[in-house]
């Protein structure tokens, strides 16, 4: 089993590399958005559809304003209005100033090029623990995993499992948590039930915001999985689940393994250079698929409105081919979401099971 | 570019926001569920492990079952057998007590028929020797009537006498 996860694991491992070259492409097709926050109120959407073709879509500003982050939620257009959800931004900076940021001017922060809050004066980023978008979702959505597992487990509490089937929540739960379960039961040994939670966290939490970001309408469409912040926690979550769990094996492994003498002075590096870069592949695996099919997704959507402006014809016949694919690539998202999580998952749960190793 | 570096203020609300579910979720969440569903496993596997031992104990049953009935139609046959056996031996043993009796009864009868034949045959010859006398004396009352025949009688028997006499 262990040998299968890790083929799986280095099968996937390829996969960032083709969806790398994808975005990467995207992004130089798209070009660098130019001075982003001060057309952010604009629609490049509405102008090209309107003028066909008197000025050209920034597919690589659409695309960014989605997968990156903002100090509003930026839900839809109404007749020229922008409908937002206003955010809090909090800076800390000789004392912490609260804003919203169309009161950005008025309290002495302007936005860079990236849309990030600057001081006016000195042109310096503050230390901003802004409510941005992204916030909001990572708040919105662990109160969900929140109470969704607190339900599930309030279940269990009421009722006896040994004499009922679960039932609602707790069906559709149980599998999912037994999965990691088992998967912790496989890898880790004897000791598996103190790593078990954080498996199931890590596992659900990733799935369930995967799903939330693929959800195009409010309470998702946030790119949570697919920000490298995020990404770069969870890793490291596991870097200090395996690292402060590890045994005296494990350590000996590392500083002390048994190899003939010569390779003795390069072996610690190597170790020590692998069991910092295991973290750093797991956060850019994860960011990158993430990532990746959010840009495939949203640059399907913006064949339609690039092709509008080359008439009726073209347009609409390429309005069905961007919606076909559209749904396909929504449906691989699907599979990919869920396989991200599981290898996020079954990788970490591999780590920790190599840091329990015993003495044979 | 903001697409690879993480923004510190994303990392702070995540190590907070992910470390209070994660605490709040290992403490109250996933161990009562695991623990539950590991119960169940448990109990589970010990019912099918039971299960397979009454299967092997009902299986042992019902072969000792089958001995038992195999045991008890022999018995049958055996009794059964006996009692024929046992049967024919009293038919056997009664016919030849019967003949004994009835060949000790012929031959019973046989001496008593012999002893009355005997006593018989006695009283006949008793009889007959009685008859003889009487007819004799009678023969002789009626030859010796008178004193003649008398002598010449007498005469007979004393020269038959001498003659008895002299040839001796």
């Amino acid at each position: 089993m262990i040998l299968l996860n890790l083929i799986l694991a280095f099968l996937l491992l390829q996969a960032p590399v083709s969806s790398l070259e994808s975005e990467g492409q995207a992004a130089l097709q798209g070009g660098r958005p130019e001075a982003a926050g001060d057309n952010r109120g604009q629609s490049p959407l509405k102008e090209g559809g309107a003028e066909a073709g008197a000025s050209d879509i920034d597919v690589g500003e659409i695309i960014f304003e989605h997968i990156g982050d903002e100090y509003e939620w930026h839900i839809t257009e109404w007749k020229g209005k922008a409908i937002a959800i206003p955010l809090p931004c909090i800076v800390i900076d000789n004392g912490v100033h609260v804003f919203t940021v169309h009161h950005a001017q008025e309290n002495g922060y302007t936005l860079n090029e990236d849309g990030k809050l600057v001081n006016a004066s000195t042109g310096k980023r503050p230390i901003d623990l802004s409510i941005t978008k992204n916030v909001l979702a990572l708040m919105m959505s662990s109160l969900l995993l929140l109470v969704i597992v607190l339900c599930t487990a309030r279940w269990y509490k009421k009722h006896d499992a040994l004499k009922e089937a679960p039932t609602g929540l707790a069906a559709l739960m149980e599998p999912l948590i037994l999965m990691v379960h088992e998967m912790a039961k496989e890898n880790i040994g004897p000791d598996y039930r103190k790593f078990s939670p954080y498996l199931c966290m890590a596992f659900l939490w990733i799935l369930l915001n995967n799903f939330m970001g693929i959800m195009p309408f409010f309470p998702g469409g946030a790119n949570l999985t697919g920000n490298i912040a995020i990404t770069l926690v969870l890793a490291l979550f596991t870097f200090f689940m395996v690292n402060l769990n590890g045994t005296k094996h494990y350590y000996k492994e590392i500083f002390n393994p048994d190899v003939p003498v010569f390779l003795k002075p390069v072996m610690p590096l190597i170790e020590v250079f692998s069991a910092f870069m295991k973290p750093v592949s797991l956060t850019i695996r994860l960011f990158a698929n993430m990532l990746a099919g959010h840009i495939m997704i949203l640059s399907m959507v913006c064949i339609i409105f690039i092709m509008a402006k080359y008439g009726p014809l073209l347009g609409s016949s390429m309005t069905v081919v961007s919606v076909l694919f559209g749904v396909f690539l929504d449906a691989l998202e699907c599979l990919v979401s869920f396989i991200q999580a599981y290898v996020f998952t079954t990788l970490s749960c591999i780590y920790i099971g190599l840091a329990r190793a015993h003495e044979e | 570019m903001s697409l690879v570096t993480p923004e510190f203020g994303l990392l702070f609300w995540m190590v907070v926001i992910f470390g209070i579910v994660f605490f709040l979720l290992a403490k109250f969440g996933f161990p009562i569920i695991t623990d539950m569903v590991d119960e169940r496993s448990a109990k589970i596997a010990k019912s099918l492990k039971d299960a397979d031992e009454i299967e092997a104990r009902m299986a042992a049953w019902k072969e000792e079952q089958a001995k038992m009935v195999e045991d008890t139609r022999r018995q049958q046959a055996a009794i059964l057998k006996n009692a024929t056996e046992t049967k024919a031996q009293i038919v056997a043993d009664a016919k030849a007590q019967a003949k004994a009796e009835a060949d000790k009864i012929l031959a019973e009868a046989k001496t008593q028929i012999a002893a009355e034949k005997e006593s018989a045959l006695r009283d006949v010859r008793k009889e007959i020797a009685l008859l003889g006398v009487q007819v004799a004396e009678k023969i002789l009352r009626n030859e010796l009537s008178d004193e003649g025949s008398q002598r010449a009688f007498i005469d007979k028997l004393v020269d038959e006498a001498n003659e008895a006499k002299l040839r001796s």
